[in-house]
């Protein structure tokens, strides 16, 4: 057991390192720099920016003391916010995105998951249909949409709702409405499908035919294997969820990281880049391994670190 | 279930009261200033949302308002006989932390400036300023020439270690940077008197020390630990600053707190006790919230919602900008060496329906310089010059067709050969809704008027502006603002090698004109040498002037006397609210 962890630690650092090293070559690839400007900045003026954060030396070399901050967390300093340093900016933003995409995780597995064991037990009736267009309008409407509708008919209407910032709790609906639309829905949706498979199987019958009551045969049964399907999603979505989205968090000017994703590749911010995708992907694995522990506290068949046939 | 449901909307309600705003605090501004800056320390700043802010925290020798240059620091000024010495005499004024404000900050300030190692991105101002040895300072470069330089790096022992770029010395002068600062021509005769030579007589350098980059900054505040890179300005604790406000609080991402600045020379003129500024940047929110009574004053409204609010909203202002939005012609490319067809693709042009369709407040541009430009005779430049026959809507079609088929003729070819020798060459422009929708107006116009069919091409920004730098285009877009208040700004961009001459005009006659109306103290000959620069510009036509930019912004009715500068910046020095 310990020597799987080992080795998941291991593939998980070479994983970072290869993501770190392919960003920051393809970033280098592409034309502009991080102080190309509307106004474009005389070449002796970009010399001394070039200077002043060591971009004047070549790229290997560059390349092999970034990675050496890597390895010391130390993200380097932003070219483009004046004095700060990537770990600053995470710092910063962070806290923003996580508390938003906290409520919005909790809107997903709180409705998402119970929504689709209701439609997939009245399969065919009203409640059924209502939840299954409901969950197609959430999949198909942009969360820049739902964020706008939001504040106009809303929290522009209703005085004690804030229109942005997270000053306090009620601010957190808006975002986490937008944020969660799109994986509430398919969550419902997953676990309607997968729970209706399950229920068909032999086992459940056989628990029905045993005399168990309704709710010990789905809470018990079913419901553990309908929802590894679920946590398969589920676990990546967190990671993507947490690290805030550029759209919503612009809309309700929350400070968060979402925005850097995008505005740090415009910027040509090759340390923001690079961290960001650094910070992201290290999150992302963590969350497929906790799901792999998941499906091993529910599924006893399955077990870490064995073959099946072991 | 019922129970929980009506515990959790009290809970919500009482939560919802309690973080409510208290009561409006009655004399303090709510503004929402836009992305959050990333500096406000004036020497470093480039931005125009920090020029907002520093423009209401510091205030430098002079002070301009709606286009009228007031003293600030300054209570007089004197320029010698030749042009050449400006003397500011400077009242006696404070620090926001009660110590006296000297000449010596500002010469500090401004050698903190143009010294390369600051690395302000807005230094290369200096060459504007004509500031002796400025420009030597702030282009002091040190590259390693292995002809007279020793370039090796050597340890104690006088083992070679490595190869140093530098020798600290500038490459051409063979000065250090403390040498050549000691050179730069600006000198404190004593607290209050400020001497600064310039290499040339400059009739705006005055107006110029208006502009965020010339304004005083603190040595001890700069210098202080933790304060880095200009982060002492957004620091509480730490900034030190003499305009009429004085920032208290900055939360990153959020927004900020300025409240009025106790020390500063004219605060018996300071209305308003505090300002709350928020950094929102995206234009639907700020504007709804504006709607909702949260902020008196927003910098720009969404552009759909811009000609309702034109014709019904009289909270809403839009003012012309000192820039020009316009396409270059790769004049090292043969098809475009034809001033005649230049000027023909110029005129085919229906300006109106470009800024109708971008409905931003852009005005149609009938030439490079815009309006806003004072003469020596208290005229309007750009009014005063002309259309050069470009009309603002529909009506060049006729005389860009002859020229049309003028240009063919002394090409050597037909009308129609024209045509397919220009088809299917390249409009450029960087990705943005925008300028597609201005490139495919300007390219259907050329289409309908003259035969030809050019295609569009979009880049992403950072690499459009290497493919433009590099002069691999046919026709690309530009944009030019200047930053004080005369057209040279403007004019200078299309001299010989100017990193901004993106068409490459190349004109020794025009080179002279504008060399001519630098070095001159002769307001009316300055005037003189700079219509005939932009008559000359025109009808070369290197580029096509398509609009000016403009500035548009919401404020409340019961906020009165609120100022701007014409270069963009607001104020809120005497501002007053009336709610």
């Amino acid at each position: 057991m310990i020597g799987y962890y080992v080795k998941r630690l291991l593939s998980a650092l070479f994983t970072l390192f290869l993501i770190a090293t392919l960003t920051f070559f393809m970033m280098r690839a592409i034309p502009g720099g991080p102080f190309t400007r509307e106004k474009p900045l005389p070449p002796q003026i970009i010399a001394q920016l070039n200077a002043k954060y060591n971009l004047d030396d070549p790229v290997i070399v560059q390349y092999f003391s970034y990675m050496k901050g890597i390895a010391t967390f130390d993200l380097g300093p932003s070219f483009k916010e004046l004095g700060l340093t990537v770990n600053d900016l995470i710092k910063q933003g962070f806290p923003g995105s996580m508390k938003v995409g906290f409520v919005a995780v909790m809107f997903i597995l709180l409705f998402g998951i119970p929504l689709g064991i209701i439609s997939a037990l009245k399969q065919n009736k009203a409640i059924d249909h209502v939840v299954m267009v409901m969950a197609t309008i959430g999949v198909t409407v942009p969360s820049f949409v739902v964020a706008t509708l939001y504040i106009y008919f809303i929290s522009s209407k209703i005085s004690w709702i804030p229109i942005t910032g997270l000053s306090n709790p009620l601010a957190y609906i808006g975002p986490a409405i937008a944020l969660s639309g799109y994986s509430l829905s398919y969550v419902a949706r997953l676990t309607r499908s997968s729970m209706l498979e399950v229920l068909r199987q032999d086992y459940v019958r056989t628990a029905r035919a045993n005399g168990l009551s309704e709710w010990r045969v789905i809470g018990k049964h079913a419901l553990k294997n309908a929802l590894i399907p679920v946590i398969t999603y589920v676990g990546p979505m967190i990671a993507a969820i947490l690290t805030g989205s550029f759209v919503v968090e612009r809309i309700f000017s929350i400070n968060g990281i979402g925005r850097y994703f995008v505005e740090s590749v415009n910027n040509r911010d090759y340390t923001v880049i690079i961290g960001m995708t650094v910070f992201y992907s290290a999150l992302y694995i963590v969350m497929v391994l906790l799901v792999d522990i998941g499906y091993s506290l529910i599924d006893p068949r399955i077990k870490l670190g064995k073959r099946s046939g072991d | 279930m019922k129970k929980l449901f009506s515990v959790f909307v009290v809970l919500a309600l009482v939560l919802g009261i309690a973080a409510c705003k208290g009561s409006v605090e009655d004399n303090t501004l709510f503004w929402n200033i836009g992305a959050d800056p990333l500096t406000i320390d004036p020497t470093l700043n480039g931005a125009s949302d920090g020029g907002d802010v520093i423009n209401q925290t510091f205030e430098g020798l002079v002070r301009e308002i709606n286009g009228v240059v007031y003293p600030g620091i300054a209570e007089e000024w004197e320029t010698s006989t030749d042009g050449k010495t400006v003397t500011f005499t400077l009242r006696e004024s404070n620090w926001s932390d009660g110590t006296p404000l000297t000449a010596s900050d500002f010469v500090y300030s401004w050698k903190r400036g143009m010294d390369p190692r600051t690395a302000s991105e807005y230094a290369w101002i200096w060459e504007y300023s004509n500031v002796v040895g400025s420009l030597d300072t702030v282009y002091w470069t040190d590259v390693c020439d292995n002809a007279t330089d020793d370039c090796n790096e050597y340890d104690d022992n006088g083992a070679l270690v490595g190869t140093d770029y530098s020798d600290d010395k500038d490459d051409t002068t063979g000065l250090t940077i403390t040498e050549q600062l000691a050179l730069v021509g600006v000198k404190a005769i004593n607290d209050t008197t400020l001497e600064v030579k310039l290499v040339n007589p400059t009739a705006y350098f005055v107006s110029l020390m208006a502009f965020y980059h010339f304004l005083p900054v603190k040595q001890s505040a700069v210098e202080a630990v933790g304060g880095e890179d200009g982060l002492w300005a957004k620091n509480p604790a730490l900034v030190v600053s003499n305009g009429p406000f004085k920032l208290v609080k900055y939360t990153a991402g959020e927004g900020l707190r300025l409240e009025k600045n106790e020390e500063y020379w004219n605060k018996k003129k300071v209305y308003i006790a505090a300002i709350e500024g928020d950094f929102v940047d995206l234009e639907t929110t700020a504007y709804a919230k504006y709607n909702a009574g949260e902020y008196d004053f927003i910098p720009s409204v969404p552009s759909m919602m811009i000609p309702d609010l034109m014709a019904l909203s009289d909270e809403f202002y839009a003012y012309p900008l000192l820039g020009t939005y316009y396409y270059s012609f790769n004049l090292d490319k043969p098809e475009w060496q034809n001033a005649k067809l230049r000027k023909a693709l110029a005129l085919a042009i229906n300006r109106e329906d470009i800024t109708e369709a971008l409905s931003g407040g852009q005005i149609p541009a009938t030439g490079f310089v815009p309006r806003g430009f004072i003469d020596n005779e208290g005229k309007d430049f750009a009014i005063e010059s002309g259309n050069y026959g470009i009309s603002t809507g529909s009506g060049g079609e006729a005389e860009a067709v002859t020229l049309f088929a003028e240009a063919a003729a002394e090409m050597g070819k037909t009308v129609a050969e024209l045509r397919t020798y220009l088809n299917g060459k390249v409009i450029l422009y960087n990705t943005n809704e925008g300028h597609r929708m201005v490139a495919e107006l300007v390219q259907e116009d050329w289409k309908q008027v003259l035969g030809v069919e050019l295609t569009l091409q979009n880049q992403e920004w950072a690499v459009f502006q290497n493919t433009r730098k590099q002069g691999n285009f046919d026709v690309a877009r530009g944009g030019w603002l200047t930053d004080f208040m005369d057209p040279a700004g403007m004019l200078a961009i299309f001299t010989t090698d100017n990193a901004y001459n993106d068409p490459n005009y190349e004109k020794s006659a025009y080179d002279t004109l504008l060399s001519e109306s630098q070095a001159t103290t002769d307001m009316a000959l300055h005037f003189q040498k700079l219509y005939a620069a932009n008559d000359m510009l025109m009808a070369d036509m290197p580029i096509v002037p398509v609009y000016y930019y403009s500035d548009i912004m919401m404020a409340k009715s019961y906020l009165k006397d609120w100022g701007r500068s014409v270069l963009g910046s607001v104020d809120f020095t005497h501002a007053r609210l009336e709610r």
